[in-house]
């Protein structure tokens, strides 16, 4: 498509979207920026996570999502934090608050369908959008007094029993968390140490049954941290030490000024604004991820990539409802300083509001550092988008028509070969299954001249 | 602090007399001259990131910057009532600009330009700048606006990439006389962060990886080693390359204050009258242009 045809297509149709559920596809089980640790000999996997960061200035509030779906009880979290956690820095948010931002923020299909050559017509489609996935924690904590161990402060939070730790040695931390339930992996000693020895805290968390079976609650809802530090980062180290294989991590950063980017590791925006078959709206999540694999290949593994970096205040197209001000407030975004239960938008000149979606594929030996975060003033728009292009489905009975229909196989191969550059599938296969689809590499007219079609077989 | 001369008619007066056999062969000269070197490697660096691998500038804000910073050199070398007007110098910073600095609005990038030539003429003590024009404007625009910031992890971790910067780095200090600073900098720095992994028990990937960073070799060979601003003698060089190291470390790890490169250069720039004084040694200055 002629990037002037598909901006004339663009005003003239409707547009629908499609959101990826990336997490949920991926693995079985996941894990937070922590690492989640069973208290039976249960096999640990943390393949992927979600995690929305909002920063404004240093106030920072992280909110955790993973899609364990096992038993609550055998899940716990330890995630190393900046500073001391009060009750109040504490709480739990609604998933559905973090799959709206998942959603919306999520790579998306677009369709446009192509006018009537012959006279312009409008195909309005009916806007379609994906739910998403789960969320869950877990565990329990007892006291005990171990060497250099502080239990700082325990709580209770929702259906957690949170204990904020400090240490001076990790053999002692070590035993502590192993005592109270916390399976240890193998190599996380050294970890913790490096923590301890740079001032972090520890904040574990274990499900309460009791308390979850109370509150009639059948989910785990996610945990959200929220304090002041001027170290802008999220802990990846732990997570990687019984890390069975790669995992992947989403971070919804939300910010005041602009655009997130990993200091520490390059940021690289996923291939966009593709063409590809039609047939793709049917497998989207496995085209998302084949794409999604070979970017991550091309990077040799080292890059964090952009999906969606886009004022909050606005979006187009939209893959989701707008978040409403309650629902940013409720993900850490405080400073807006409303938290109705309107749409947040934004008027005239930008919102105070951004949103980047980092999605990153990592293990100890491509990422050996914690991610290291950058607050940007770039408040250019992007969004990782694939286009649909459905032909004309009429008779297109005029010159025009013709044409268009003549143009219709060189378009089909340009779409093929987006396919297979951005996913390294078969081009063979994609061309089966696109003739199998309707999209046909010979010309569409029945074997007989655009003329005799017209004036014969009109309809 | 003296408001007095100029860089270039310092150092031509100080000069010394090129032999009349290089001066019969200009190309040799030239090749004398590590401006050439660095401008080619700056310049190849802007392309490399136009190119094929970007990591975050923009033909405009590069622009800016740089017709800027020859604007500000022209302008001023009137001025100064220069005897003549050298654009090499101010090239160097206007490349080194457009490849670190980043910002919303491209007029901070004219900004920069200006800021850092006109820092080089007008605040000079005992007849030399003070501050590197490119670190003193980027850190000005850091201090004073929320509008700019540095992009150190885009260059990639690639090895290769960091090669072919050592590639060039090592033609500059070839070409340069004086560049062991960068040298005693960069040894000063990898000590720190290995000290720092082995006290954290951090295993050696994470030092690496932090050294991997175009951002670092950009400074090092670029920033620090700038033959005009660094203490003229190697003792004062060694002192001046280690407080910079010192102080880049404190603020990054125990104030998370990033980006502490430049913010640790400028602040340690700030003594080197005084190492000069108290450590005196022959003035450095570019040979005589051909």
């Amino acid at each position: 498509m002629s990037p002037r045809l598909s901006r004339r297509l663009k005003s003239a149709v409707a547009v629908g979207a499609i959101a990826a559920q990336l997490g949920a596809a991926a693995a079985p089980a996941s894990a937070f920026c922590g690492f989640y640790v069973a208290k039976a000999d249960s096999k640990l996997f943390n393949k992927s996570s979600k995690v929305v960061l909002a920063w404004d200035d240093g106030k920072t509030a992280v909110t955790m999502a993973n899609d364990y779906e096992g038993d609550p009880k055998e899940f716990a979290v330890v995630i190393p934090v900046p500073t001391f956690i009060e009750r109040k820095q504490i709480g739990v948010v609604d998933i559905r608050t973090i799959d709206h931002l998942d959603a919306f923020t999520a790579p998306r299909l677009v369709e446009y369908f192509d006018e009537d050559p012959c006279a312009p017509r409008v195909y309005p489609t009916p806007a379609m959008s994906a739910g998403n996935a789960r969320a869950d924690v877990s565990a329990r904590v007892e006291k005990s007094r171990y060497a250099g161990v502080t239990v700082e402060a325990s709580y209770d939070v929702a259906e957690y029993d949170v204990s904020i730790l400090s240490a001076e040695q990790s053999d002692g931390l070590v035993n502590w968390l192993a005592d109270n339930g916390y399976r240890i992996p193998d190599g996380a000693e050294a970890v913790l140490a490096s923590y301890i020895k740079q001032k972090m805290h520890f904040f574990v968390a274990k499900v309460n049954l009791e308390r979850m079976q109370l509150q009639g609650n059948e989910f785990l809802r996610p945990l959200q941290v929220r304090y002041e530090t001027k170290k802008f980062m999220l802990p990846l180290r732990l997570g990687t030490v019984n890390a069975n294989g790669p995992q992947d991590l989403i971070v919804l950063a939300l910010t005041r000024k602009g655009r997130v980017e990993t200091a520490n590791y390059r940021t690289v925006k996923l291939p966009s604004d593709v063409e590809v078959p039609l047939y793709v709206k049917e497998e989207f999540p496995v085209f998302y991820k084949s794409m999604f694999e070979r970017a991550v290949a091309r990077e040799d593994m080292r890059a964090v990539f952009v999906e969606y970096a886009w004022d909050m205040g606005w979006c187009d197209p939209c893959a989701a409802e707008p978040l409403k001000n309650k629902e940013l407030v409720e993900l850490g975004a405080r400073w807006i300083g409303n938290d109705s239960d309107k749409p947040y938008q934004s008027f005239g000149s930008g919102s105070d509001a951004y949103v980047t979606r980092l999605h990153v594929r990592y293990d100890a030996a491509h990422f050996p550092e914690d991610l290291a975060f950058l607050e940007t003033r770039d408040r250019s728009s992007f969004q990782g988008r694939y286009v649909l292009r459905h032909p004309f489905q009429g008779a297109a009975n005029c010159r025009a028509g013709d044409e268009y229909l003549a143009s219709l196989p060189a378009r089909f191969e340009t779409e093929a070969a987006n396919l297979a550059e951005l996913t390294g599938w078969n081009p063979t296969g994609i061309r089966a299954r696109m003739e199998q689809t309707g999209q046909s590499f010979t010309q569409s007219n029945f074997g007989i001249g655009p003329w005799i079609r017209r004036n014969i077989f009109r309809n | 602090m003296a408001f007095s001369g100029s860089v270039d008619a310092i150092a031509l007066a100080r000069s010394p007399s090129i032999p009349l056999r290089l001066a019969a062969l200009p190309w040799r000269a030239w090749l004398r001259d590590a401006r050439h070197f660095q401008i080619a490697a700056l310049a190849t660096l802007l392309a490399l990131n136009m190119a094929w691998l970007d990591f975050g500038a923009r033909p405009i804000p590069s622009l800016l910057a740089i017709a800027s910073a020859l604007g500000a050199q022209i302008t001023c070398s009137q001025l100064w009532h220069l005897p003549r007007i050298d654009l090499r110098s101010p090239l160097i910073t206007g490349l080194s600009l457009s490849l670190l600095l980043r910002t919303d609005d491209p007029g901070l990038m004219a900004v920069a330009g200006v800021l850092a030539i006109v820092a080089k003429f007008a605040i000079r003590i005992d007849g030399k700048h003070l501050w590197n024009p490119a670190a003193i404007a980027i850190v000005t625009l850091l201090l004073a606006t929320d509008r700019v910031w540095i992009s150190p992890g885009q260059w990639g971790a690639s090895i290769w990439f960091a090669a072919l910067l050592a590639f060039f780095a090592i033609l500059v200090l070839q070409a340069s006389r004086r560049t062991d600073i960068a040298l005693f900098f960069l040894g000063a720095h990898v000590a720190l962060l290995l000290a720092r992994a082995e006290w954290l028990g951090d295993p050696l990937a994470i030092p690496l990886h932090q050294l991997e960073n175009g951002a670092l070799l950009l400074f090092a060979f670029f920033m620090i080693s700038d033959p005009r601003t660094a203490p003229d003698s190697r003792l004062g060089r060694l002192v001046f390359a280690l407080a910079v190291a010192l102080l880049a470390h404190w603020l990054a790890f125990f104030q998370q204050l990033r980006p502490a490169l430049p913010i640790a250069l400028v602040a340690v720039s700030l003594f080197t009258p005084a190492l000069d004084r108290l450590l005196p040694a022959e003035r450095f200055q570019w040979s005589k242009p051909s």
